[in-house]
C-alpha cells in the first residue's frame, strides 16, 4: 500500500528518514517544518555569524534535490495533531492528512524562568532565527555578552562573539567547564584555552536576573553574588529540551519528550518520533540517556525507522558511544565511555602534552583490564579503530599497542604515541612496544 | 600589530599603483645612436648597399619623429607603430625594383603566353622572359599550378586576373628580411631601448619604488598576523563577509586588473617595457641577458608567491602538511621554474623547466622546441628524454602512489601559484553538480586537444608534412596556443581567481589534471577517508574545497572520497572541525566494516543524489 508519510521537522533525522524512505519505497513524503525552506546543518550555524561559511553552504542538498527525488516540502508550522483522524492542524489554516506520522521536532533552549530571559537581546543559540535575531541584537556592535550556561552550546556561542571580537564573559554554574562530560584536567585545559581566547570565565557563578534598560533592551545581568554585569546581548546556552508543546495536547505520550520504545513507536499506531525530541521509555542500549540530542543519533534513528517501515522491522541500536566537539582551537574526539572520574571498576590512564593542548585519556576496567574508552584532545583518531577494538573486547594494553593504527591526524603531524606508551610503561610497570601502523590489524575481519 | 599591517596594507597599493603607472607613464625618444645600436647598422646591409638603421631612420625623418621626444607611452608606441609600417612598406616598394617582378617583364609574359589563341603558361616562356635564376624560381614556386595541363585558361583576362594576384603576392613579400618584426618580443626591445626615463636612468629607486613597494607593503600586511589572528588555528572568520573575498566590488576589481595584466602580457607585453627595465639588473645577474616580458612574469610570479607562502605559513602555522607542502611547492617554483632556467641560459645551454610535463607544457613537441634541445648536446637530449620519461613514466607512476597531488599541489607552478597567491579565493570555486558536469566534458576536452595537437604536429615533425588529414599543423599549434595556452591558462585560469575560485584553470582546463586524474580516479593509492560517524555536515570541507568538490556529500555518508579532480591540497581536513577526513595513501579496502546504522554505506550504496 502507498503511504502518504508525513514528517514534522526538517532537522538531521527528519530529512533522513525522509531520504531512506526514498530510497526503500516509492511512498508520498511530506516534510513540514517552519524553520526554513531546505534542510541545512544546524551544527555549523556559529560558522556563518563568524564569516567561515554562508547560509546556503549550510544546506547539503542542492535546492532541486528534494523535487527530483518527490520528497515534498513545506514551510509551516502545525499546530495540534488530531490522531484519531490523522491528521495536522497548520498555523496557515491548512489541514494534511497522513497514513504515518513521524514526529522528528528537535529541540529548543531551555529557559529556568529568569527574570527578563525574554527581553529584546536574551537569546539562545539554536535554530536559523536565532542566529538571524543574534545578527539583528549585534548589528550596531556591543560592548559586552553574557553568556550562561557551560555547555558546547555556550562555548560556541562565546567563540563566535569572539571571533567578532566583542568582549563575553560566560558564566558557569558549576566549579567546571562541562564537569559533568570532562574529567577535571580536561576541563581545566579547555578553561586555559578560554583565557588565550579572552574570555571573562565565572565559575561557580549564576545568573540571578537580566535587567532592562530605557529602551526596553537587556541592558545589564546580576549574579547571585550580586555583581552587576552590563551587556547588550544575553546568550542563555544552558542546555536544550525537546520542542513538544503542541504535541502535549495530543493523545501522544510525553514527558519530557515524546515517549517511545526502541522501534521509534509512540503509543499511537502509526505515529512516531525520533532525533532530539523523541525519549526513550528505557534506552535500548542500557549505557546511553533516554534523551539523546545527537547529530548522528539522529540519522542512525531515521535509518533505522525506515528500514522498519520499508523493510523489516529494526530496533534502534546506536552502537559503542563515540562523539566529538571542538573547543575554538581545541579538537575533542570520544570512543566509548570515559566518565569525568573513574567508576568503581575502573581506571584511567592520562597523557597531557607537557606544554600544548594534546592529550589522551584511556578508561579501562582495572580488574579485566579491559578497554572502556579514550577521550583525546587535539589528536583525531580512527573511529573505525575504535569501534573494532570495543567490539572484539580488546584489552588496554592491546589499545596502547595498537594506538598508531587509530592516529588520524593529518601526514606530517607529530606522533606522540611513543611517548605515550612509555608513560603507560612507566606508570604500569609494563614493557609494550608500540607496533608500526599496519593497515592489516585495521581492516581485516 | 593592527598599525603595521595597515601601514602594509598602503605600501602595496602604493608599490601597485606605481607599477600600473608604469603601463601609462614613461618617456621615450628616438635617438640615432639607440636606432643604429638596437637595428644593427653593421651587418644588416640590405641588397640596395643601405642598413636597416638607415632606412628607420629615414621613416622617422619622413613622419618627422627622429629625435622626438614623448612623455607617455601610448603616444610613443602608436608612433612607433606608424614608423615600423612605413619603413617596412618603404623597404619593401624600393626592393621591388631591384628584385622585383618589372612591369616589362609583366608585359612580355603577357604577350607570350597567348598562343594560336590559346593561353599557354609553362616553364619555357619563364625560361624566355626570365634572365633572372632567382625571379624565374619564385615565380615557378608560386605559379606553378597555373602551368598548362594544371590549368585551362579560356581568355588573356581570366589569365592576367590570377597572375596579377600572385605577382602581387611575390612582389610584397621582397625585402621582408629587411623588415622590422613587429612580434611582441621585439616590440618589447624597442620600447625598451628607446625609454629614456626614469625606469632606465634610475633603476634602482623605481624598482624600489613598485616591487620594493609591494614586497614590503605585502610583508608588512602579512606578518603581524602571528598576532593578529589569535592562537594557531582555523580562523577564516569574516572571509564570507568581506568584499574582495566574498565576490563584492573589491574582488571584481581584483578580477579586471588581473585580466588586464594578463592580457597585456601575453598580447602587448611592450606596455610593461617600463617594468622589465626595472628587472633588468635581475635578469643579468642571472642570465646575463637583459630581461624580457617573460622574466618579468617569472619574477612576479616568484615575488607574489613569496609574499603568500608567508601567508600560508602564519594561517596554517599548526597545520604540518600545509607548512611541507607550501615550502615545497614555493621552492620548485623558485628553483626549478626560475633560477634553473635561468642559469642554464648563462651558460648558452636552452630555458628548461625540468618539472613542467606535457601536456600542460604543451610546445615541448614543437619543432622549435625539439630542435632547440637536439642541438645542444648531452644535455639537450638529456632534457628531451627526460620530458617524454616525465610524462610517461614518472609522472602516472608517482600518480598512483601519491595521487596527483604530489605534482598539482606540491610542484606545479600554476599549482603553486593558486595555493598561495590565489588561497584567500579558494571558497568561491562552484560546488553545484552543473559545475562538475562542466568540469568534465571541458577539462576532458582540453587533453583529447592537446593528444591530437601533438600527434599532428609529431606527424608533421617527422615526416615534413605541413598539414594532415586536412589539419594545417601551424593553425593547429596557433589555436591552441591562443586558447589554451594564453586565454584558458593565463587570463581565465588566473585572472579569474577573485570570483570563480584560484583552480579554475587546474580543474577545468590543464590537460595534465586530466590526465594524472584518469590515474587518480581508477587507479591509485590516494583517496580521502572519512572518519566513520563522526561527521556533523557541516559544509567546511566543501566550502574550502578549491576544486569544487562536495566532499561533505561524501564525508557525511562515511565514504572515501576517489575523485579525478582532488588534488590534495589537504584544506578539507584542516577545517573540518571534527577530525573526519584524511589524506591517505594506502592499501586498505575502500570499503569500512563495521555497524552499518553507522557507516552509512554499508548498508546501501546511495546513489549519487539520494
Amino acid at each position: 500500500m502507498k503511504e502518504k508519510i508525513v514528517i514534522i521537522g526538517n532537522g538531521i533525522a527528519g530529512v533522513t528518514i525522509a531520504r531512506y524512505l526514498r530510497k526503500y519505497s516509492n511512498h508520498e513524503i511530506l516534510i513540514i517544518s517552519s524553520e526554513t525552506p531546505y534542510f541545512f546543518s544546524r551544527t555549523a550555524l556559529m560558522y556563518v555569524y563568524m564569516g567561515h561559511m554562508k547560509f546556503e553552504h549550510l544546506q547539503p542538498y542542492e535546492n532541486w534535490f528534494w523535487e527530483k527525488n518527490k520528497i515534498d516540502l513545506k514551510q509551516a508550522f502545525v499546530q495540534s495533531i488530531d490522531t484519531n483522524n490523522k491528521s495536522l492542524q497548520l498555523d496557515n489554516g491548512e489541514q494534511v492528512n497522513y497514513t504515518k506520522l513521524i514526529l522528528a521536532t528537535g529541540s529548543k533552549p531551555n529557559k529556568f524562568g529568569w527574570p527578563g530571559q525574554d527581553l529584546p537581546g536574551v537569546q539562545g543559540l539554536y535554530s536559523k532565527q536565532d542566529l538571524d535575531t543574534l545578527e539583528e541584537n549585534t548589528k550596531n556592535g556591543i560592548n559586552r555578552a553574557v553568556i550562561i550556561g557551560g555547555g558546547l552550546i555556550g562555548i560556541e556561542m562565546a567563540e563566535m562573539l569572539r571571533a567578532r571580537n566583542y568582549p563575553v564573559t560566560f558564566l558557569v554554574r558549576e566549579n567546571l567547564f562541562w564537569g559533568n562530560v570532562l574529567p577535571k584536567e580536561e576541563s581545566e585545559m579547555i578553561m586555559r584555552h578560554m583565557k588565550d581566547h579572552h574570555i571573562d570565565l565565572r565559575l561557580k557563578t549564576e545568573l540571578k536576573e537580566i535587567i532592562a534598560g530605557a529602551d526596553g533592551k537587556a541592558k545589564s545581568i546580576i549574579t547571585n553574588h550580586g555583581e552587576e554585569i552590563p551587556c547588550q546581548v544575553v546568550g542563555l546556552t544552558a542546555g536544550v529540551s525537546p520542542n513538544i508543546d503542541f504535541v502535549k495536547s495530543s493523545n501522544i505520550d510525553t514527558k519530557r519528550g515524546i515517549l517511545v520504545n526502541e522501534y521509534l513507536e509512540t503509543n499511537i499506531p502509526d505515529v512516531y518520533a525520533l532525533g532530539d525530541c523523541a525519549e526513550f521509555h528505557q534506552h535500548p542500549s542500557g549505557d546511553r540517556r533516554n534523551i539523546e540530542q545527537i547529530w548522528y543519533t539522529g540519522k542512525i534513528m531515521g535509518k533505522t525507522l525506515a528500514t522498519t517501515i520499508c523493510k523489516t522491522k529494526t530496533a534502534y541500536n546506536p552502537g559503542h558511544w563515540f562523539n566529538s566537539a571542538k573547543f575554538m582551537d581545541i579538537e575533542y574526539q570520544t570512543y566509548g565511555w570515559v566518565f569525568p572520574k573513574p567508576k568503581e571498576n575502573e581506571k584511567h590512564f592520562s597523557w597531557m602534552h607537557p606544554t600544548k593542548y594534546l592529550s589522551v585519556r584511556i578508561c579501562y576496567d582495572k580488574n579485566t583490564s579491559a578497554f572502556i574508552g579514550i577521550n583525546t584532545f587535539g589528536i583525531r583518531m580512527r573511529h573505525q579503530a575504535f569501534d573494532k577494538w570495543l567490539n572484539e573486547k580488546r584489552s588496554v594494553d592491546y589499545i596502547i599497542e595498537h594506538l598508531k593504527d587509530a592516529n588520524f591526524d593529518p601526514e606530517f603531524y607529530k606522533q606522540y604515541e611513543n611517548e605515550i606508551v612509555a608513560q603507560f610503561n612507566s606508570e604500569n610497570d609494563t614493557n609494550i612496544t608500540p607496533k608500526k601502523r599496519n593497515w592489516k590489524n585495521l581492516f581485516s575481519a | 600589530m593592527k598599525l603595521i599591517q595597515q601601514i602594509g596594507l598602503y605600501t602595496f597599493i602604493a608599490g601597485m599603483l606605481l607599477f600600473t603607472a608604469n603601463v601609462f607613464i614613461g618617456s621615450y625618444r628616438f635617438e640615432e645612436q639607440t636606432i643604429v645600436a638596437q637595428l644593427d647598422a653593421t651587418q644588416d646591409k640590405i641588397d640596395t648597399g643601405d642598413t636597416i638603421a638607415n632606412g628607420f631612420k629615414a621613416a622617422l625623418k619622413e613622419l618627422s619623429f627622429l629625435g622626438k621626444k614623448y612623455n607617455g607611452e601610448f603616444d610613443f608606441i602608436s608612433d612607433l607603430n606608424q614608423a615600423i609600417t612605413l619603413y617596412n612598406k618603404n623597404i619593401t616598394t624600393e626592393l621591388v625594383t631591384v628584385n622585383g617582378i618589372t612591369p616589362s617583364e609583366i608585359e612580355a609574359l603577357y604577350s607570350g603566353v597567348q598562343k594560336d589563341g590559346k593561353i599557354i603558361y609553362n616553364e619555357e616562356l619563364l625560361t624566355t622572359v626570365l634572365t633572372d635564376p632567382a625571379k624565374k624560381q619564385k615565380l615557378i614556386d608560386g605559379t606553378n599550378w597555373m602551368f598548362e595541363g594544371q590549368r585551362e585558361y579560356a581568355d588573356l583576362e581570366s589569365f592576367k586576373n590570377d597572375l596579377n594576384l600572385k605577382l602581387e603576392e611575390i612582389n610584397s613579400s621582397i625585402g621582408k628580411q629587411y623588415h622590422i618584426s613587429t612580434e611582441a618580443w621585439n616590440l618589447v626591445n624597442l620600447t625598451k631601448a628607446f625609454n629614456v626615463g626614469g625606469s632606465k636612468t634610475n633603476v634602482e629607486l623605481w624598482f624600489f619604488l613598485t616591487f620594493g613597494l609591494i614586497i614590503i607593503g605585502g610583508l608588512a600586511y602579512n606578518l603581524p598576523n602571528i598576532k593578529l589572528l589569535g592562537m594557531a588555528g582555523i580562523k577564516n572568520n569574516g572571509i564570507q563577509q568581506t568584499s574582495i573575498s566574498n565576490k563584492g566590488w573589491l574582488a571584481w576589481i581584483v578580477l579586471g586588473y588581473l585580466v588586464g595584466f594578463y592580457l597585456l602580457l601575453y598580447f602587448a607585453p611592450h606596455y610593461l617595457n617600463n617594468n622589465i627595465l626595472l628587472v633588468d639588473p635581475v635578469s643579468n645577474s642571472l642570465s646575463g641577458k637583459p630581461a624580457g616580458h617573460w622574466f618579468l612574469y617569472g619574477f612576479i610570479y616568484c615575488v607574489s608567491m613569496t609574499i603568500m607562502a608567508v601567508r600560508m605559513y602564519i594561517k596554517y602555522r599548526h597545520n604540518n602538511y600545509q607548512i611541507f607542502r607550501t615550502t615545497v611547492v614555493w621552492f620548485f617554483q623558485i628553483a626549478f621554474a626560475f633560477l634553473i632556467p635561468e642559469l642554464l641560459v648563462r651558460f648558452d645551454k636552452p630555458w628548461y623547466d625540468f618539472k613542467n610535463a606535457w601536456p600542460l607544457d604543451y610546445d615541448f613537441f614543437f619543432a622549435f622546441n625539439i630542435d632547440d634541445l637536439l642541438a645542444n648536446g648531452t644535455l639537450g637530449a638529456f632534457m628531451f628524454f627526460w620530458g617524454i620519461i616525465l610524462t610517461l613514466i614518472i609522472i602516472p607512476v608517482m600518480a598512483y602512489f601519491f595521487g596527483k597531488r604530489w605534482y598539482c599541489s606540491w610542484v606545479c607552478g600554476c599549482g603553486g601559484l593558486a595555493e598561495t597567491v590565489g588561497d584567500p579565493y579558494r571558497q568561491n570555486s562552484s560546488k553545484t553538480l552543473l559545475s562538475w558536469k562542466v568540469e568534465r566534458y571541458l577539462v576532458h576536452s582540453v587533453l583529447a586537444f592537446a593528444i591530437v595537437m601533438t600527434l599532428v604536429t609529431l606527424y608533421a615533425y617527422y615526416s615534413g608534412a605541413t598539414t594532415i588529414a586536412g589539419i594545417d599543423v601551424y593553425t593547429i599549434q596557433k589555436i591552441y596556443s591562443f586558447l589554451i595556452g594564453s586565454i584558458f591558462s593565463g587570463v581565465i585560469g588566473t585572472g579569474f581567481y577573485p570570483i570563480f575560485g584560484n583552480r579554475t584553470w587546474c580543474r577545468f582546463g590543464c590537460p595534465l589534471a586530466a590526465y594524472m586524474g584518469i590515474v587518480q580516479r581508477f587507479k591509485s593509492k590516494f583517496r580521502i577517508t572519512t572518519n566513520g560517524g563522526q561527521c556533523i555536515s557541516c559544509g567546511n570541507c566543501s566550502t574550502y574545497c578549491e576544486q569544487g568538490i562536495d566532499v561533505r556529500s561524501y564525508a557525511q555518508k562515511g565514504e572515501d572520497i576517489i575523485r579525478a579532480s582532488c588534488v590534495g591540497c589537504g584544506v578539507c581536513s584542516a577545517v573540518c572541525p571534527r577530525g573526519v577526513l584524511k589524506l591517505e595513501n594506502s592499501d586498505a579496502p575502500k570499503k569500512v566494516d563495521g555497524n552499518p546504522l553507522i557507516f552509512e554505506n554499508n548498508i546501501v550504496k546511495l546513489n549519487k543524489d539520494v
